[in-house]
């Protein structure tokens, strides 16, 4: 038996010259990704007329690429080797072709819908961490959105295709992949965005939920979502009712008497849970009693959780953003897609770094595992398809890459279905 | 399609059934039959008098109120355009006012495709004329137009309206227990109601918006605008074509720039104004082609035939009586080589005709802006006219220069330079000052909007609140308040003075010129 010992990955920045070759070669999953953005081939030149952005090695940017082949798409990346990858639109035409095209004529015509979500921004009400860093007490805030936010898309705006990638760093992003998200004009975008959004206002505005009646069904569906997580993500993980510097915040949040009464039961309230069952049963008792709705418990806990996406991202169908497997530089992580149905398990410390991906591409093999078959008929070039497609499940990256593909699957079963539907109807057998 | 004599029994076919099936509708189809030229004309002005209608009551009432149902109802009826379907529906003059809706539509889009801002004109008034058309339809006709135009608004059924009932109702301010039982809830693509989804003011399920039927106007409304829109964008493409038809070109210019709206010949302030107060006036509140008469009637104690009709017309609108009229002639004119018994015989009787006393009575409007600019272009001698039109700009920038101006006048300057400002970029009738919702384009208008800044005798003093309103078609603020906004908003828009400008004006314009022989519509859109 050979005893495996697992070397420390540990990610350098400085090595990514000598890792991202290797990446491109044996690891980077190509004929997903192919697969992914060729949507079926359903739209002529719709591979062919998107724009990729690449950022090379000493922060050059690279924009308008774009490639008529699988083939040509993997030639070039290894050939450039880039450090970050963007995925942009589905041009009129192609894209590195823009410059011979009539001054006016060049437009991005679809986009998938996208949402980028930012740790950063939240960094008003989180204590544990600010700026890019993230640890695993407020990481619950991204499950939060998700959960937020995927069952809304699906839900109540009937997109069914979203993939949820890690962005690698300190946030997720959302793709929603299905051809009417794809389709959207930038005023729906941004209405879509908007209807997503409920905290509202920067650094000058304490009171950044404000609700009023009638609450409506969204705004119900995603408190019953962070109620799900508020104690223990934020009475307990956050203990936003523990210190006096963040209980005063807190109560900065509720009205002049009910925090004048709060207060006074604080001095010998010490416990958080408790402390929060006072706060909502004023809140009760006060729309009991007023006329007006007050909301305000319901509106501390979104402000401490709801998700907070950039607008400006998900309006523009030309927005550029990071592509999915994708490494971070700064981290060495592969931007993942994340796994819904295990949602509360992800872990943004495991995803596999670049180091460790290349690292157990040289491991010897393990016993058991499946024999190298020579096929006679195979030539080469088809030997080494089936070694790089065999590559990449022998490391950590096999479980994503695994997710990708029933996330395409999905995608194909949906499209087959919508043509049976379309012959159904026009009669054509 | 072809209608000769009026009187030629109809011929109602699948094709008129469905253009002129509805009292309502989307403009979808151009029109294709001939009509005469004076038709084509009279339908233009007559549905661009409407416009002008609707733009001013939009900016003096709220547009949903009664008010403003009222007295558009009123100017419908007068102008002959389809009315509420309760009227029969059938019969010449029901279909003959849908005709003449379909086809005055078209000939406007043709003068109002060419730019940004004469389109947005066009757009909002035919959005709000169709707001308040639809919302006079009772509920089976909103249900047919809806039907006929395809619009893909399914019902939400008994069972499903019931089974979502409390969430419909915490969707909406609006939307009752009693809105849900009673109303159809119509299902539409969340794409088409974007306006709602934003502002999360609707129950959004699987992608559709559940619209109550008493919001369905602002749906219908979204789509009526993308729809006008991209036409206008098409019609703008093909204009050149139309314009080469030698008899459109002049009549479509006119129509873009005709004046249609108040004609400042019923004055409440009659006989308020006193003859020795006009010197005053003179300087402070005539806009500058009346200035210019004024003076020259003033240095030379004469003017001649177009100077009088313009600015004793002018003069009729400040206020003055028939006799104030004839007293301020005479004494001027006497000071010169005219002697009394000389003015009564020759010039008095044109002044009584301009007041309605003389021959077939016409009381004549003082002239707009634009009968100014173009009909008799003043030659040697003459005075009338247009001074930034018919003036030569070194000598213009001189007249402005020298024209001293009363710090109270500042802002009559700055409202003259947005005035002759926008005649440079030929947009008289939508000349906007966005703030206040102020227009410009009549001289008297000119005269009692500073009137009103300078609070002097010729605004129109109390009187019914509404109807001052109606006339001058300016927004509720109080005088202070609009002094504010109307020259804060004047000085902010545009910096350029008069002198700058002045130097820089070119200007020319055709002649319209009219035949009256058929014209194939076909041909044209």
């Amino acid at each position: 038996m050979i005893t495996l010992e697992m070397p420390a990955a540990v990610y350098d920045q400085a090595s990514l010259p000598d890792l991202l070759p290797l990446y491109y070669r044996r690891l980077f999953p190509f004929s997903q990704y192919y697969r992914w953005l060729n949507y079926g081939g359903v739209t002529k030149n719709y591979f062919q007329n998107r724009e990729f952005s690449f950022t090379l090695k000493d922060d050059i940017y690279v924009r308008y690429q774009s490639f008529s082949t699988q083939s040509e798409l993997e030639k070039e990346m290894q050939k450039m080797n880039p450090y970050k990858i963007d995925i942009g639109a589905v041009y009129s035409h192609r894209p590195n072709q823009h410059n011979t095209v009539k001054s006016g004529c060049f437009q991005a015509l679809e986009k998938e819908l996208v949402f980028d979500i930012d740790m950063t921004d939240y960094d008003d009400v989180r204590s544990c961490c600010s700026a890019a860093d993230i640890c695993p007490k407020c990481w619950p805030l991204m499950t939060i959105a998700i959960r937020i936010l995927d069952r809304a898309l699906r839900e109540d705006f009937g997109f069914r295709h979203c993939l949820w990638v890690y962005s690698g760093r300190r946030g997720i992003h959302c793709w929603v992949c299905d051809e009417a998200a794809r389709k959207l004009s930038v005023a729906a975008r941004s209405a879509v965005a908007e209807y997503l959004s409920l905290v509202k206002g920067g650094e000058e505005t304490v009171r950044k939920v404000v609700l009023t009646d009638p609450i409506h069904p969204f705004i119900r569906e995603s408190l019953a979502v962070v109620e799900h997580y508020f104690t223990q993500y934020a009475l307990l993980g956050q203990d936003i009712l523990g210190s006096k510097e963040a209980t005063d915040k807190v109560l900065g949040l509720v009205p002049e008497d009910v925090k004048k009464e709060l207060l006074i039961e604080f001095k010998t309230e010490k416990n958080p849970e408790r402390r929060w069952g006072r706060l909502t049963t004023m809140a009760q008792n006060k729309r009991t009693t007023v006329k007006k709705g007050h909301y305000f418990e319901k509106e501390i806990m979104l402000q401490y959780c709801y998700p907070r996406l950039d607008v400006n991202v998900s309006k523009g169908v030309n927005h550029l953003l990071k592509s999915p497997f994708s490494v971070h530089p700064k981290t060495g992580r592969i931007s993942v897609p994340i796994d819904l149905r295990e949602l509360d398990r992800f872990n943004p410390f495991e995803v596999p770094t670049i180091s460790l991906i290349c690292e157990e591409l040289d491991l010897p093999k393990m016993a058991g595992e499946e024999e190298d078959q020579e096929d006679p008929k195979e030539n080469d070039k088809e030997a080494g398809e089936r070694r790089k497609i065999r590559d990449y499940k022998r490391t950590s990256l096999a479980k994503y890459v695994k997710l990708f593909d029933q996330f395409l699957e999905e995608m194909a079963r949906s499209r087959k279905g919508e043509l049976i539907k379309k012959s159904d109807l026009q009669k054509d057998f | 399609m072809q209608f000769g004599n009026r009187r030629k029994k109809l011929i109602v076919n699948a094709q008129t059934e469905q253009l002129y099936g509805h009292c309502l509708q989307f403009y979808s189809q151009s029109p294709t039959e001939n009509i005469s030229l004076s038709e084509f004309e009279t339908f233009a002005v007559e549905r661009l008098k409407l416009l002008k209608t609707v733009e001013n009551l939009g900016v003096s009432y709220v547009k949903t109120s009664e008010q403003y149902t009222k007295k558009l109802d009123t100017e419908f009826s007068s102008l002959n355009f389809p009315f509420r379907s309760e009227k029969s529906s059938s019969g010449p003059s029901e279909y003959e006012k849908r005709r003449k809706d379909h086809i005055s539509h078209f000939i406007l889009r043709l003068a109002y495709c060419q730019t940004e801002d004469l389109r947005r004109w066009f757009i909002q008034q035919e959005i709000d004329l169709f707001r308040y058309r639809f919302n006079c339809l009772n509920s089976k006709s909103k249900r047919e137009f809806l039907h006929l135009n395809n619009l893909r608004y399914d019902t939400v059924s008994v069972m499903e309206k019931t089974n979502l009932a409390e969430k419909l109702i915490n969707s909406s301010f609006a939307v009752s227990g009693i809105t849900v039982e009673d109303q159809d809830f119509y299902k539409v693509p969340f794409q088409d109601a974007l306006d709602l989804v934003r502002t999360r003011k609707v129950y959004l399920k699987e992608g559709f918006v559940y619209v109550p039927h008493m919001e369905i106007v602002t749906i219908v409304l979204n789509d009526f605008r993308t729809r006008l829109s991209k036409a206008l964008a098409l019609t703008a493409r093909s204009l050149p074509a139309v314009q080469s038809d030698e008899r459109l070109q002049p009549l479509l210019n006119h129509l873009s720039h005709a004046y249609v709206g108040q004609d400042y010949s019923i004055q409440k302030s009659i006989g308020k104004i006193s003859l020795d107060q006009i010197e005053t006036l003179s300087a402070k509140s005539y806009p500058l082609c009346m200035r210019q008469l004024h003076r020259a009637l003033r240095e030379s104690h004469h003017l001649r035939h177009g100077g009088r009709m313009q600015y004793g017309l002018f003069l009729k609108g400040v206020g003055l009586t028939l006799d104030q009229a004839l007293q301020f002639w005479r004494s001027e004119f006497v000071k010169g080589k005219v002697d009394a018994d000389k003015f009564d015989k020759a010039y008095a009787y044109s002044i009584r005709h301009m007041f309605g006393k003389e021959g077939k009575r016409t009381d004549y409007t003082p002239y707009s802006c634009m009968k100014v600019i173009l009909s008799n272009p003043p030659s040697q001698g003459d005075h009338h006219g247009c001074p930034f039109r018919h003036t030569d700009p070194e000598l213009l920038k001189q007249k402005l220069q020298s024209y001293k101006v009363s710090p109270g006048g500042m802002s009559l300057m700055l409202s003259l330079v947005v005035f002759y400002f926008s005649y440079q970029t030929k947009c008289f009738c939508s000349v906007q000052i966005e703030d206040s919702g102020f227009s410009l384009n009549h001289p008297n208008q000119y005269f009692l909007e500073s009137q009103k800044l300078l609070g002097g005798p010729g605004a129109v003093a109390g009187g019914k609140g509404d109807v001052k309103r109606e006339d001058i078609a300016t927004p509720k603020p109080s005088n202070v308040a609009r002094k504010n906004t109307l020259v804060s908003s004047l000085r902010n828009r545009h910096q350029v003075t008069g002198p700058q400008l002045a130097a820089s004006l070119t200007c020319t314009l055709k002649t319209p010129v009219s035949t009256s022989t058929v014209l194939p519509l076909s041909n044209v859109f």
